[in-house]
């Protein structure tokens, strides 16, 4: 395939295991030569193609070899065998303002930075102001970094990692970073790269992302290449294998760590009775029974609705709708109240989950637990999956008469 | 050597960035600053005139035809390009495992660390040199028309502490121990060098040998060492103002050139596994 910004053949990585490692004169001595050690392979004869233009994810669990992949396609590690390669130019976020020296000023490690990810003094000069502007550190430029906060070093390496421009961009998790103000114009700035045509390669946990975002995934597992495929089908079998290797209680949907378990969920109607039907422009209350087992501080409690085809419509949780309570202890109930079912026609998975306020531990989770069928009601729309609700109006003629 | 040059030339920009970062970042928060580069070698020199000028009464010739009869100066002339080496190639294998956070996350030719290392030390070089200068002429030395041929030679020790610096970035990132070792190491070849003292007391030491009847080719053995080389043409051109020897230029030529095709050969070997070693 010529439009390939990315070719990964065959590609075998193997990392040592020293059992005792001997950094140590003595040490060495006594045992004679080097340490004895064992092999690892982190990936094992994996082979894909990055298409120019599109965002690919590698997903996988931890240990499956995504950031080991990613640091080869990065030239940081080098594999053993096979072999990559890859158009144009690369930057990789691994970790943003790795190459900053504490003390000198932000303005000067900005100049630094940039010239160890492949800039010229030229395009820094041109690019300086939008760098600094995008990271919100204009007042504090001249100030030796060791004076950040954690936050501003972290986006002043973002920012200048991105403004480099390059034709391939690596990006391993770091999309976690920042407020959501600053997440919100990463998110806006890996769209204007799309636009652009330039590649994306991304390592993510945050499967939600992975569906919205990419265009193509790769599913490693133990450093073999599982699969490579669209998005919607593969992590959906991925999310199944894992609850499936979780081992359960026989619920393959369901998965987390049990200190808050969401006993029920349901779908209410207007009259309060549980149910399965309603209609477009209908009230309706989704309700979630909880039991914490323990006292759970701040939890989040999350709601996602899918269509059959598993096209992700819809998703809410406390948290962003700054709805968090305290803490939960023993059982419970909250309810998400829809005035008017904006839905059309069709039928629809919800899946539940309760979260800790960072959104990365998972205490319950339950995919696909409650199934329902909207038919056709008030506003009456001719396709697709939501209702806006509008109306045709304003019909005119523009002929000068 | 040629793929050395247009590797370094590629990132000659991200070369000088990261000389900057090590010159600034040497002396940042000393009240001092810079003078620091000035005091380390005045401080060796006053030290090393009091002991081995004034102590040991070291005998020393005038330089020829310069006329200059100082054994402090006589001193620094040698013990400048020795602190430049020692310094470049020591901080330079340290360069690697001090920048073990960049390797491991972003690339970039690796050897560009060792270089730029190698080139901040030439900063501190260059200044002391310029120093050494002024003060020359002030004794009524003659070393301007020779500094052309100066910084050729430094060109050339710049080079011999670079290959020397690269072979032992890797072998520390390998082996940790080798900085310590190092560091003994650089003791003996101190001493096996002529900077406190002149070549003539090792010649007078072979003679008295051959006169007892020993074999030993002491002068020969003495005279392999680089530094030894590095340091007589140093003397010959900014103590005595004269013309080095042919010979010695050309050791020096050839030691700066086989040191650094050695250990960017060895580098380049090496470096494949260094991100995971770190």
């Amino acid at each position: 395939m010529s439009d390939s910004a990315v070719v990964v053949e065959g590609v075998s990585k193997r990392f040592r295991l020293y059992h005792q490692r001997n950094q140590s004169l003595k040490a060495a001595l006594m045992r004679g030569g080097r340490a004895k050690y064992e092999e690892f392979w982190a990936l094992r004869d994996v082979s894909f193609e990055v298409p120019e233009g599109s965002m690919f994810g590698l997903m996988g669990v931890n240990g499956s070899g995504k950031s080991t992949m990613l640091k080869c396609i990065a030239k940081i590690l080098r594999p053993d065998n096979g072999n990559i390669t890859a158009r144009g130019k690369l930057s990789a976020l691994l970790e943003l303002g790795s190459g900053f020296h504490p003390e000198l000023s932000g303005r000067e490690n900005v100049y630094l930075n940039g010239s160890i990810l492949g800039l010229s003094k030229r395009e820094l000069d041109a690019r300086f102001d939008e760098i600094v502007d995008f990271a919100g550190v204009e007042q504090f430029i001249d100030q030796p970094v060791k004076n950040y906060s954690s936050g501003m070093y972290v986006r002043l390496g973002f920012s200048v990692a991105i403004n480099v421009d390059p034709d391939v961009l690596l990006v391993d998790e770091v999309l976690a970073v920042g407020d959501a103000a600053f997440q919100d114009k990463c998110m806006e700035k890996f769209a204007d790269f799309r636009r652009a045509g330039k590649t994306v390669v991304v390592v993510s946990h945050a499967m939600g992302t992975m569906r919205t975002l990419c265009d193509r995934v790769a599913w490693l597992d133990g450093g073999r290449l599982v699969e490579v495929g669209r998005p919607d089908e593969l992590i959906d079998r991925y999310i199944d294998e894992g609850h499936a290797q979780r081992g359960g209680a026989g619920d393959s949907s369901r998965w987390g760590s049990g200190e808050a378990t969401l006993t029920s969920v349901s779908f209410v109607d207007a009259r309060d009775a549980q149910t399965t039907k309603v209609r477009t422009g209908d009230e309706a209350t989704i309700r979630l029974t909880y039991d914490a087992r323990q006292r759970i501080d701040k939890p989040v409690f999350g709601l996602a609705i899918e269509t059959l085809e598993g096209v992700y419509v819809w998703a809410s949780n406390t948290r962003d709708a700054d709805y968090v309570p305290d803490c939960i202890e023993g059982e419970g109930v909250v309810e998400f109240h829809i005035p008017r079912l904006m839905l059309l026609p069709g039928t629809f998975d919800i899946s539940a989950s309760i979260v800790d306020f960072s959104t990365t531990h998972v205490y319950d989770f339950r995919r696909h637990c409650y199934r329902f069928d909207v038919d056709p009601g008030t506003p009456r729309e001719s396709g697709g999956l939501v209702s806006l609700g509008g109306d045709w109006c304003n019909l005119r003629s523009t002929e000068k008469s | 050597m040629v793929t050395i040059v247009t590797q370094l030339r590629g990132s000659r920009e991200l070369l000088a960035n990261l000389t900057m970062r090590e010159v600034r970042g040497k002396y940042k928060r000393t009240a001092l600053g810079q003078i620091w580069s000035l005091i380390n070698p005045l401080a060796m020199m006053l030290i090393f005139t009091a002991v081995f000028g004034q102590v040991l009464r070291v005998k020393v010739d005038p330089g020829h035809p310069s006329g200059l009869h100082v054994f402090a100066l006589w001193l620094v002339c040698a013990l400048l390009p020795w602190n430049f080496m020692s310094n470049a190639m020591t901080g330079g294998m340290g360069s690697l495992v001090g920048n073990a956070n960049l390797i491991k996350k972003v690339y970039f030719p690796r050897e560009v660390l060792v270089a730029a290392t190698v080139l901040s030390w030439d900063v501190t070089f260059l200044t002391e040199m310029g120093v050494l200068t002024v003060v020359l002429l002030a004794f009524g030395g003659m070393p301007l028309p020779w500094l052309p041929l100066v910084v050729v030679f430094m060109a050339f020790l710049t080079l011999f502490a670079l290959g020397l610096g690269l072979a032992l970035s890797v072998a520390n990132v390998y082996f940790r121990d080798t900085q310590h070792f190092v560091g003994i190491l650089m003791q003996i070849w101190f001493y096996a060098t002529p900077i406190v003292y002149p070549f003539t007391y090792v010649h007078d030491e072979a003679t008295k040998l051959h006169d007892k009847g020993w074999h030993i080719p002491l002068e020969f053995l003495y005279r392999l060492n680089p530094m030894e080389r590095f340091t007589t043409v140093f003397r010959n051109l900014m103590y005595d103002n004269r013309f080095p020897s042919l010979a010695d230029s050309l050791y020096c030529v050839g030691a700066g050139l086989v040191s650094v095709l050695i250990g960017y050969w060895l580098f380049t070997r090496f470096e494949g596994r260094m991100a995971e070693e770190l």
